[in-house]
């Protein structure tokens, strides 16, 4: 117990924000911040681009860091504070890295109703892991969402922008092998 | 197909005839079949008052899922010159479970939105309109925003539109996640850049609605008809139903589930539900038998074999105890246990919760834990008679909108028609030994 002591010391360092080395301060890229610019052209107030501000971040860097937050609220002009609940609110801001790929299956009753069970167990065998977790080599995580519109062609699950339907638990196998 | 023959068929299914010819999505073959003759119709000919009264006369009934006449939407709007900023937002939110009809609109007919929109616009003397769009539809917002950059060429959009002296700007907005966006005061706090929380009503959002200003929120499938009833009339759309429904227009109707052919049909508006099931959709596939079905999404009330031959409409199915909601029929079949598919359902709206109001944010995971215990075969006898209280106190005129009574609605009906299936979930008490 004694010989972890020092580890969680930095560890929770880390978690605060305080390692050892000096961070580099966070700053949105240029095109992160044109995009954003234009974002803003949209709407009467700036706050109505906070959505699509926290999703143009997320397209280029997989997820919406803590630190990010700050900078994107100054452009938008609202706090810090009001963007992480909006962040925090929708469910596709993730607020946590997450793996190159990201699996989005429909958990909802057309879904559910025509095999649903099988392709969750299924995915979370060939992946190793549950729902909200990434697998190790950082090239999957895996989420359930919504119905997506696919009914007719259930069970359905989206692949980063892509739409894969008529899942079978033999049939998954080589959906995923394009994702590498 | 023939350009010919396409507009004869467009003046019979007015949404899914340019679809179903496969015709490219691009502006010059929307405009070879007629495309934005409507817009010029209405720029040259009409005043906004014409267009309204056109799109109330026709009792277009909003295709969202809860039937609101549209042209009496539109004319709470305050007009005049004096108006001030006013804005259309399309609902094109569509996450309700088992709804795939907007999909198919944006995906396949983008210009049809586009000029529904720039009509309904004028109609109301908007200024800007927002496509309020699911963020997983990603096609449908490529299709839109690469349609939305050629009526912006052709100068059917944008400042002094054909020469008409009118403006209006046309955007999407992608969302990120959240059914909740798609209840009308959320989506416009969402729209806004907030929490997808709903606001008290009145006033409503044709009054104050985006940014404090008038705001009208439509239906993709609604605004795709307001073009075909500017062109050819409010009477022709009366008769598209063919008698079979007091109601307006066609309706694309679905159907999901074990059937034949699952799919989208544009059909008169009351067709009946077996016609739905049985002749477009094949009937069931072999060795399975239709147990009961939702009308139109997880917010509606199941109805059994019995109501098949309900015309699907607005008032029919509201008087048989549920509601068409979304029109797209999802068929549950004999190895379903409604234990557990109450369970999904209230999982879902559970999950979807907004979390503004309490007897929504606690009452839904009551139920959920509830019926997971039915479903383990740990229930307490009791909980039948709790979870029949839930619907009250989750339901109608208890919360800040519609969505836990909407998901009260598969649970009343489900305990009503199925109840066996719910005591069969109870623990036996142990044996005296």
């Amino acid at each position: 117990m004694s010989t972890a002591t020092s580890d969680n010391v930095i560890k929770l360092a880390e978690l605060l924000g305080q390692s050892g080395s000096a961070k580099t301060p966070f700053v949105l890229s240029e095109t992160e911040k044109h995009e954003i610019e234009h974002e803003l052209t949209h709407f009467p107030d700036g706050r109505a681009a906070s959505i699509e501000a926290l999703k143009i971040v997320q397209k280029h860097r997989g997820w919406v860091p803590d630190e990010a937050l700050e900078p994107i609220a100054q452009m938008i002009g609202i706090s810090a504070a009001e963007l992480e609940g909006v962040a925090t609110f929708y469910s596709l801001i993730f607020r946590k890295p997450v793996g190159r790929h990201v699996i989005k299956v429909c958990d909802s009753i057309t879904c559910f109703a025509v095999g649903y069970e099988d392709i969750r167990v299924a995915l979370e065998k060939q992946l190793g892991i549950a729902y909200g977790q990434t697998t190790a080599d950082g090239r999957f995580t895996l989420l359930p969402i919504c119905c997506i519109g696919a009914c007719d062609k259930a069970p359905a699950m989206m692949i980063d922008d892509d739409l894969h339907h008529d899942l079978t638990p033999q049939n998954l196998a080589s959906v995923l092998e394009a994702y590498k | 197909m023939s350009i010919a023959s396409v507009e004869t068929e467009l003046q019979v299914k007015p949404l899914t005839a340019r679809i179903n010819a496969k015709l490219p999505v691009d502006l010059k073959s929307y405009e070879s079949t007629g495309g934005y003759q409507a817009l010029r119709t209405t720029l040259k000919d009409l005043k906004p008052q014409d267009v309204q009264s056109r799109v109330k006369d026709s009792n277009l009934r909003g295709r969202g899922g809860a039937g609101f006449p549209t042209g009496i939407k539109w004319g709470l709007v305050p007009m005049g010159p004096d108006a001030g900023a006013k804005y259309l937002v399309c609902n094109a939110d569509e996450m309700e479970p088992n709804t795939f009809k907007d999909r198919l609109l944006m995906e396949d007919a983008p210009h049809q939105l586009i000029e529904g929109m720039l009509v309904a616009g004028y109609a109301i003397q908007a200024t800007a309109g927002y496509i309020f769009l699911r963020g997983e539809y990603v096609k449908a917002a490529q299709r839109l925003n690469a349609a939305l950059a050629e009526a912006r060429a052709a100068g059917l959009l944008g400042e002094n539109i054909l020469g008409s002296g009118w403006s209006f700007t046309l955007v999407v907005h992608t969302g990120a996640g959240r059914y909740i966006c798609g209840e009308e005061t959320a989506l416009i706090n969402s729209l806004e850049g907030r929490r997808a929380n709903p606001r008290a009503k009145p006033p409503f959002p044709q009054i104050a609605g985006a940014w404090g200003r008038p705001t009208v929120v439509n239906n993709v499938e609604s605004l795709c008809n307001i073009a075909p009833i500017v062109l050819y009339g409010a009477d022709w759309f009366k008769g598209l139903s063919q008698g079979k429904s007091k109601d307006g227009g066609t309706k694309l109707y679905g159907a999901s589930g074990r059937v034949k052919r699952g799919g989208i049909y544009e059909l008169p508006i009351g067709t009946s539900a077996r016609e739905i099931l049985e002749e477009h959709a094949g009937g069931m596939r072999e060795g399975y038998t239709l147990k009961c079905w939702l009308p139109g999404g997880a917010s509606t009330d199941f109805l059994m074999p019995e109501h098949l031959d309900l015309a699907m409409d607005f008032d029919t199915i509201g008087k048989a105890g549920s509601r068409m909601g979304t029109g797209l029929i999802l068929a549950l079949d004999q190895t379903h246990n409604m234990v557990s598919i109450l369970r999904n359902l209230q999982d879902f709206f559970a999950r979807e919760s907004c979390g503004w109001c309490t007897p929504c944010r606690d009452g839904l995971p009551w139920g959920l834990k509830m019926l997971r215990a039915l479903e383990r075969g740990e229930g307490r006898a009791e909980d039948i008679e709790q979870l029949q209280r839930l619907t009250v106190l989750a339901g109608p005129g208890k919360t800040f909108c519609a969505h836990a009574p909407g998901a009260m609605e598969p649970l009343q009906s489900a305990l009503k028609f199925f109840r066996s299936e719910f005591e069969a979930g109870i623990k036996k008490p142990a044996q005296a030994a």
